[in-house]
């Protein structure tokens, strides 16, 4: 048994509304630079549709991810290696920007330049390749809301197979949105894609990243991954990916899209899984079972044996413990209602997805039936708007039995929370689900109440180390770090690093830094300097300040 | 040396050794100091159709060549006619086989050249030194194309082996023969003087990306981990990427 710790991700899709910011915080944060316009490491696609790029779900297209040979030995869908070197001068499974979209902007200057005239100017699209004027066609969000749907969505692949089940017309109509990112795979076929070895996974929190030093922009990683989450920048000519944040997961932070998440739908903690079992659980002969064969890799981090293992493998205790209070091994391995996405691409995905319920309840309601008996709402899961087919394609490789439960389970829980509000006995029992009452309370409180500490485990990477790690990594270019930035040794307002980005309780405690108003709500001393409408009580005087 | 002009001496041994050292020297600081940079600076995402025919056909048609100019330079003629292969029969394999290669760099230059000339979003990606290598680079091909074809195959054939290899092999040897060199025809004089502003351009160019080819991928493990590793941090106010003193190793 070889324990290694993963930082995992699990996104609740009942709560998605689709809104976006988490894509818009990831690119000002990771991707607002040329070069990397069309990039998105975290994007929301609306399901069905093509997603993004077009069709990347379709591997026998792209050629992605991992496949069995002729042995049922686990090898790259795009051929051997040799094959590939042998094709390094043109890759036949990448990609081309018009699956993506042609980066543009527009020319802004045109409104403050234009002669004088009758008509108000209006601005033009400039390609961002060439400069040159040009009409979108196609992008990450074309396709928002089943926008072109009647048109485009039949051809999503996880339709394909089932088409003659699915109608798109507008009482039977059905949609979801699935934010992506970076899958941070357990058996990564981008890294094994790699001709230069510039890819890798970090050993002490699974991170796949890039090594921007030693990428020669041999573009195999883009075609490798299955999901398409790696990214080829058109002015460095190197590749990118999303890092998982790993700054703020070092810190101890969740990522940027789980911190900004309006929804508050995404989890973050650690799994822990035995190494040597990834190969051959992702060998697994029947693409179906790939789902309990990855489930099958996660180790119990309660499991005495497992912990005594884990120490003396070198798991610190704090990641241990961090392990023990994961809301995504809760989720994934302790209730199983959270589902990997693509399991059958056999790269042992880490994003995983709770399966969208509510449309189920609604049309329940809608009915006239009583979404307190279970029964009513199990009975309503298989003729819900989402097919249960549709969701296992996307989620368990066809397999609809898993999503069934997940959804059950799902459902039972708000059976039993609500009988419990209203102070009834529960007319349902949860073990009909595999459940307990405590199982129900405990799902209750991650995904209802789902508090900001509950939604996040991450334990810091071990300070003893810090300096190392932000060391091994500045050379992929923090764009604070230029001479005199405020990268530059320099710890930023509070001076503090890490400890500054969050208020600290002894902070929130000391009157000159915040203070409670009168309305109760805790306010920060933010600016020295009066304002008419802020007055005193922000603050007593005490840090040489005006309040 | 005697019967050699200054301007031999400079054009046909200091020109060249200059570029040589350029060409090693420039190697060990962009390697050091330009990491990030050092790419094959694939357009496969800008423009897919005339790539597919044109890369491979030209980099496969550049091993031919290169494998020839080994063969025709580097080997000398002493050792070919030792082991009993006569001239006349090096040349009929040199004019066949090099015209093979010719004909394959042909189609590759020609669609890569239009491709980056007149598609738009490929244009776009060239940097200035890239544009010079890739024109000094034309011109090398072009010359050699003329010499394969036009002489070896048409032509007359001319023996560069007692002409261009020596001075080519003395180079290295310490003892350029100039004289061989500087009575050579004007196409071949071209064509190495070329040569050498290719080699002395090379290290700044994305030529840089043949030697990064992966071979070691046949050999290693599949996925790649790696560990935090201690490493110490950058020099104050150099964010890494600064020019160091060679043997320093951080």
């Amino acid at each position: 048994m070889r324990i290694m710790a993963q930082v995992c991700m699990v996104m609740n899709l009942d709560k998605c509304i689709g809104c976006h910011t988490c894509s818009v915080t990831c690119k000002q944060t990771w991707t607002n630079r040329p070069g990397t316009e069309y990039v998105y490491f975290n994007n929301v696609e609306t399901k069905p549709g093509l997603g993004y790029p077009a069709r990347y779900e379709d591997q026998e297209q792209w050629k992605g991810g991992w496949t069995l040979d002729k042995k049922g030995r686990l090898a790259l869908k795009a051929g051997s290696r040799l094959k590939k070197l042998a094709s390094i001068f043109y890759n036949p499974d990448l990609p081309t920007i018009e699956d993506y979209h042609e980066p543009y902007s527009y020319d802004y200057a045109h409104l403050i330049t234009a002669p004088a005239g009758t008509k108000a100017p209006s601005v033009s699209t400039r390609s961002a390749l060439t400069g040159k004027e040009m009409n979108p066609t196609w992008g990450a969000n074309w396709e928002d809301d089943l926008a072109g749907a009647p048109a485009r969505a039949l051809s999503d692949p996880n339709i394909v197979a089932m088409a003659d089940k699915v109608k798109l017309d507008f009482e039977s109509v059905f949609m979801f949105y699935l934010p992506r990112i970076c899958e941070h795979c357990l058996n990564p076929s981008c890294v094994a894609s790699c001709p230069s070895g510039a890819m890798y996974k970090r050993e002490e929190d699974g991170i796949v990243l890039v090594d921007q030093d030693r990428c020669r922009g041999w573009r195999f990683c883009v075609s490798g991954c299955p999901y398409k989450k790696v990214y080829f920048n058109h002015r460095t000519g190197k590749a990118e990916k999303c890092t998982f944040c790993f700054p703020r997961i070092e810190a101890g932070l969740p990522t940027i899209c789980s911190e900004t998440c309006v929804g508050r739908l995404r989890y973050l903690g650690l799994v822990l899984y035995d190494a040597d079992k990834v190969l051959s659980a992702a060998a697994s002969e029947d693409a179906g079972d790939l789902y309990e064969a990855q489930l099958g890799v996660f180790l119990d981090p309660d499991d005495p044996d497992v912990a005594i293992a884990a120490e003396r493998q070198g798991i610190p205790h704090d990641w241990l413990a961090a392990a023990r209070r994961s809301p995504t091994y809760a989720l994934i391995a302790r209730h199983r209602v959270a589902l990997p996405l693509h399991p059958e691409y056999r790269t042992m995905p880490m994003v995983w997805y709770i399966p969208p319920l509510s449309p189920v309840a609604d049309v329940t309601a809608a009915a006239g039936y009583d979404d307190a008996k279970a029964e009513n709402v199990f009975a309503a899961i298989d003729a819900l708007r989402i097919p249960v087919e549709y969701l296992a394609n996307l989620f368990t490789a066809g397999r609809v039995d898993p999503v069934r439960m997940a959804l059950r389970r799902l459902a039972m829980v708000r059976c039993v929370m609500r009988a419990h509000q209203l102070g009834i006995h529960p007319a349902v029992d949860p073990a009909e689900v595999g459940l307990t009452e405590n199982d129900a309370e405990d799902l209750f409180r991650l995904l209802a109440i789902a508090r900001y500490e509950d939604r996040y485990v991450v334990p810091p990477a071990h300070a003893e180390n810090a300096g190392r790690l932000l060391a091994q990594h500045d050379l992929s270019g923090c764009s604070l770090e230029s001479e005199g930035g405020p990268g530059m040794g320099g710890g930023g307002p509070g001076g503090d690093g890490v400890a500054g980005f969050h208020l600290r309780r002894e902070d929130a405690a000391d009157p000159s830094v915040a203070g409670r108003d009168g309305d109760g709500r805790l306010h920060l001393r933010v600016a020295e300097h009066p304002s008419p409408g802020s007055p005193g009580s922000l603050g007593p005087a005490g840090a040489g300040g005006l309040a | 040396m005697r019967g050699v002009t200054g301007f031999q001496l400079w054009w046909w041994v200091i020109l060249p050794y200059l570029a040589l050292a350029t060409f090693v020297i420039g190697h060990i600081w962009r390697y050091r100091y330009d990491q990030f940079g050092w790419t094959s600076r694939s357009t496969e995402l800008q423009e897919k159709k005339l790539l597919k025919w044109g890369s491979p056909v030209f980099h496969y048609g550049t091993f031919a060549a290169i494998a020839g100019h080994v063969i025709g330079i580097l080997v000398p003629e002493r050792w070919t006619s030792e082991i009993g292969i006569p001239e006349a029969a090096y040349r009929w394999f040199s004019a066949g086989a090099g015209t093979l290669a010719a004909v394959l760099i042909i189609i590759g230059v020609a669609i890569l050249a239009a491709r980056r000339l007149f598609v738009a979003r490929v244009r776009a990606t060239t940097s200035p030194v890239d544009w010079l290598a890739l024109i000094l680079l034309a011109i090398v091909i072009v010359m050699g194309i003329a010499e394969t074809i036009g002489v070896g195959l048409l032509g007359g054939g001319y023996d560069y082996r007692q002409s261009v290899a020596l001075w080519f092999r003395g180079l290295f040897a310490g003892n350029p023969d100039v004289r061989a060199i500087a009575h050579a025809p004007f196409l071949y004089q071209l064509h190495a003087t070329a040569a050498w502003a290719v080699i002395a351009v090379w290290p700044f160019s994305r030529l840089v990306h043949a030697w990064s080819a992966p071979v070691g991928y046949l050999w290693r493990p599949f996925v790649v981990y790696r560990s935090r590793k201690a490493t110490r941090p950058n020099e104050p106010g150099t964010s890494g990427r600064r020019w160091r003193r060679i043997g320093v190793h951080y």
